[in-house]
């Protein structure tokens, strides 16, 4: 049995679909929908996949609003003496209604996969190492060389914040630094509670957690000074544990870094 | 429309049969176990906690309408949102429908007397309400209430974190609610497998009752893990026992593993019902059957079954879990759940469709929650999830997933409260509730997906103001007012009914499902009569003769048979044999 409405409805969600991909493609630069365009290759790879899945789930959302509202406005009672049809089912279109979702997400997890491996992959040898450790309520930022071995530190300088926020990237907040176009790896702990490490312009979270060591990489695209903050509620003083980053060009990486103190022995 | 009508007026004689001159007033209150008081109970003590975690969301909004807000100071803040997820999760959304609606509706969608354990029943009740009254007791405390949030993450959860007697309350108040919630479980799972009615089969329960059944079996799955996770961080704050303590050999994220166990199963343990009410809800309003009744029974099964294997997607950004595994697995939740959706649409698909107020709040529950779905879908997704966890995307992510369930709620209080009290509430002050709380919730919950990815963190006591977030959360607050405004005249609502009541009658809404065969408010043990029991809807079979649908069940007799030893129920012109000489009609088949 065929539902009435349907060839229509059916046109009506051809129609989305293709005029949301022809201004996609179109338009060459993907819809944002309020992210960040993210500003290393990692950031980027996840730009690409939030945009698109976006993209689809809107359309699977206007067509299922667009079912609801003509169910609603369609079929409301005009008389209430005529009793509509009592019919419950119809196989064909509940298998469709099954099979479609099932192909959907299909796609979609193929391009996660594909997307998180990019997103997770460690360079074998990463230009620059920095290890971060998260404490309540600040940031250390340990530039480290191949053998380990401590060559520069940038911390949250009081061990207790200030009372109100400020900008994450104003001077009370440690910055540390980052290469452009080269490839960083960043060794990740806690030294107390779980905190969150997170910079929304590079699209990337990732939990400082106690007992383990997270490794990630960045690789800048974009110089600049990004915003960075704890995600992971740590307690008392958790709205101020800011921290920024500024992405330079390498030479100029160089110089700021041989102006560091490398104070504190290495750990 | 009386269903029958040589009933006689014996709602006095049908108490006194049994338990002659009984408690009355308070002494009723306090001794009974009567699932309808019980059920009764529990839902004037959920909407108490939703009231105070309601109040507590407004604070929270007022702290964050101004940018270097000192409204509240930041140990309050943590306190107010601690407390406000901890009370509408654990002592408002679950309870109100497991231990409040279905407590009181589901014995009689089957046709049974009471629930199969009423002592046990009264038990729930009580451990609940002095739960969350301890819980509530924190503030009282010279430490203040619990403030490490409502996932209680160790090692933040720790005698060092947060010391005091606060955390404490809060820890053995969920171990007592644990406690409730499972014996609730357990007596919803056996009332519905041995209570049902003859002819009652279980393809033949309303979905409502399936989904509790369904809800049950997970309540018996999470809330065991839960509360010994609970008993461990006891053991850890005042014995020492390390169990998430680095230093002592311990696991911090084995507690995110334990809690998220239980706290994605508890996602749907909350949806699954307010699910049946919206399926129940728009049949009824739609004039017609539930569309894919079977699919919709098999989808809330797959969707119960996948819940279990998905809690690691809250930790996809603790780099300890498998992401491909846990994110193919959310994704599949979809599947079911898309179902269920086109089987909504399906059921109003050419039906004839009346806007009172349950139907509208059951569409407004379709709207929101499809919101909520398809940003759940963004977040199984292990990269977009790196990019917006911990920030106010996911927290407008699951506020669209819950505000869909509290209209889904209001659905069924609209719906049943004819039923509970036997009178209707007003229709315009309840549509004004409706047009509010649709409004009101997408302008709170809207902006707070575009400041997610703006980069606002969750649970940030404030913001300064040349983080450009000012504007966002000032719509927000502002839809706030809305749902408060919302919320207030549901209240007046009630007053006015208690105040001029307007009978309900036996069944105002032309509904179908078996509680609608009894008075409002139903006598002792419920029913001195069920009409013949043919297919999943009794009342309207008996109502509309000419518009049913008939299956021809192979019940033998006594097979289904399980309500014995109830000598108030009169179980008359019950034709177990499926073998109905009445004319059948069926235009699918």
């Amino acid at each position: 049995m065929g539902i009435p409405g349907g060839a229509k409805l059916r046109r009506v969600a051809r129609f989305l679909l293709f005029s949301t991909i022809a201004l996609a493609l179109g338009g060459c630069t993907l819809p944002t929908f309020g992210g960040f365009r993210g500003a290393t290759t990692q950031g980027q790879a996840e730009f690409k996949l939030w945009s698109w899945m976006t993209m689809a789930g809107l359309v699977v959302a206007a067509i299922v609003w667009g079912l609801i509202l003509w169910a609603v406005i369609a079929y409301r009672r005009r008389d209430p003496d005529k009793m509509p049809r009592q019919f419950h089912s119809n196989a064909f279109v509940e298998v469709i209604y099954t099979a479609v979702p099932l192909i959907i997400i299909g796609v979609i997890f193929f391009y996660t996969v594909k997307t998180e491996n990019t997103v997770d992959a460690l360079a074998p040898h990463p230009a620059v190492t920095v290890r971060v450790t998260g404490f309540q309520w600040g940031w250390s930022f340990s530039y480290r060389d191949p053998q380990g071995k401590q060559i520069a530190l940038v911390e949250t300088a009081q061990a207790r914040p200030p009372v109100l926020a400020g900008n994450p990237t104003s001077a009370e907040y440690p910055q540390f630094v980052l290469p452009l176009g080269e490839t960083t790896q960043i060794v990740l702990e806690s030294a107390d509670v779980v905190h969150g490490f997170y910079i929304p312009a590079f699209n990337f979270s990732r939990y400082a957690l106690p007992g383990v060591t997270n490794n990630f990489d960045f690789t800048p695209v974009h110089t600049g000074v990004f915003a960075g903050h704890c995600a992971q509620y740590c307690g008392l003083y958790h709205a101020e544990m800011l921290f920024s980053v500024r992405v330079v060009r390498p030479g100029a990486f160089q110089a700021w870094l041989s102006t560091q103190p490398a104070s504190g022995a290495a750990t | 429309m009386t269903l029958l009508a040589d009933r006689p007026a014996v709602v006095e004689e049908g108490s006194d049969h049994e338990h002659g001159a009984g408690p009355s007033g308070f002494l009723k209150w306090v001794t009974s176990t009567d699932h309808k008081v019980i059920g009764k109970n529990y839902t004037v003590t959920a909407v108490i906690f939703f009231l105070l975690a309601g109040a507590m969301a407004m604070l929270i909004r007022a702290q964050l309408a101004n940018p270097d807000s000192t409204l509240l100071s930041q140990h309050t803040y943590n306190e107010m949102f601690t407390m406000h997820g901890s009370l509408m999760i654990y002592l408002f959304v679950g309870p109100v429908a497991f231990g409040g609606l279905a407590n009181y509706i589901v014995p009689l969608q089957i046709g049974a007397p009471d629930m199969a354990f009423p002592r046990l029943n009264a038990l729930s009740y009580w451990l609940y309400l002095g739960g969350g009254s301890l819980m509530m007791l924190g503030f009282l405390t010279t430490g203040s209430a619990a403030d490490f949030g409502w996932v209680a993450y160790a090692p933040l959860s720790n005698s060092i974190n947060t010391p005091g007697a606060g955390p404490d309350l809060w820890i053995v108040a969920l171990i007592l609610t644990g406690f409730s919630a499972i014996f609730t479980g357990v007596n919803l799972v056996t009332t519905i497998y041995y209570l049902r009615a003859p002819g009652m089969t279980m393809f033949r329960m309303p979905i409502f009752t399936w989904n509790m059944l369904v809800t049950g079996i997970l309540i018996l799955i999470a809330f065991p893990v839960f509360t010994s996770a609970l008993v461990l961080l006891w053991c850890d704050r005042h014995l020492g026992a390390h169990i998430f303590e680095v230093s002592g050999g311990g696991v911090p994220v084995l507690w995110q593993d334990l809690f998220w166990f239980f706290g994605h199963p508890e996602v749907y343990i909350l949806a699954l019902p307010f699910f049946g009410i919206v399926t129940d809800v728009i049949a009824v309003f739609s004039r017609k059957p539930i569309f894919g009744y079977r699919g919709m029974v098999f989808a809330t099964m797959s969707i119960a079954a996948l819940s279990t294997s998905v809690w690691a997607h809250h930790m996809f950004t603790t780099g300890v879990v498998l992401l491909p595994f846990f994110s193919l697995m959310s994704y599949l939740i979809a599947v079911p759940t898309g179902i269920k959706f086109f089987n909504w649409i399906g059921t109003m698909w050419r039906g004839s469709v009346k806007f009172d107020t349950p139907m509208l709040f059951a569409i407004g529950f379709l709207v929101t929650f499809l919101l909520g779905g398809v940003s759940g879908i963004l977040l199984a997704s292990p990269p977009v999830d790196f990019a917006t966890h911990d920030t106010y995307f996911v927290v407008a992510h699951f506020h669209s997933v819950v505000m869909s369930l509290v209209m889904a709620a209001f659905a069924g209080f609209f719906f049943w409260y004819p039923k509970m009290t036997g009178r209707m509430l007003r229709e315009g002050l309840g549509k004004a509730t409706f047009w509010l709380m649709l409004v009101g919730a997408n302008v709170t919950f809207l902006p707070q997906y575009l400041l997610g990815l703006k980069g606002m963190p969750r649970r940030i006591a404030e913001y300064a103001a040349s983080d450009g977030f000012t504007t966002l959360n000032r719509i927000s607050s502002a839809g706030s007012v809305l749902l408060f405004l919302s919320v207030a005249i549901f209240l007046v609502n009630v007053v006015v009914s208690w105040w001029k009541p307007i009978p309900a009658g036996d069944n105002p809404w032309d509904a179908s499902s078996l509680e609608w065969a009894t008075s409002s408010p139903p006598p002792h043990h419920n029913f001195l009569k069920i009409p013949p029991i043919r297919s999943q809807r009794p009342v309207w079979d008996y109502n509309h003769p000419e518009d049913r649908i008939i299956e021809h069940a192979k019940a033998r007799p006594g097979g289904f048979v399980a309500s014995g030893g109830v000598g108030t129920v009169l179980l008359a012109d019950v034709n177990v044999d499926g073998e109905d000489t009445l004319e059948t009609r069926d235009p699918d088949r």
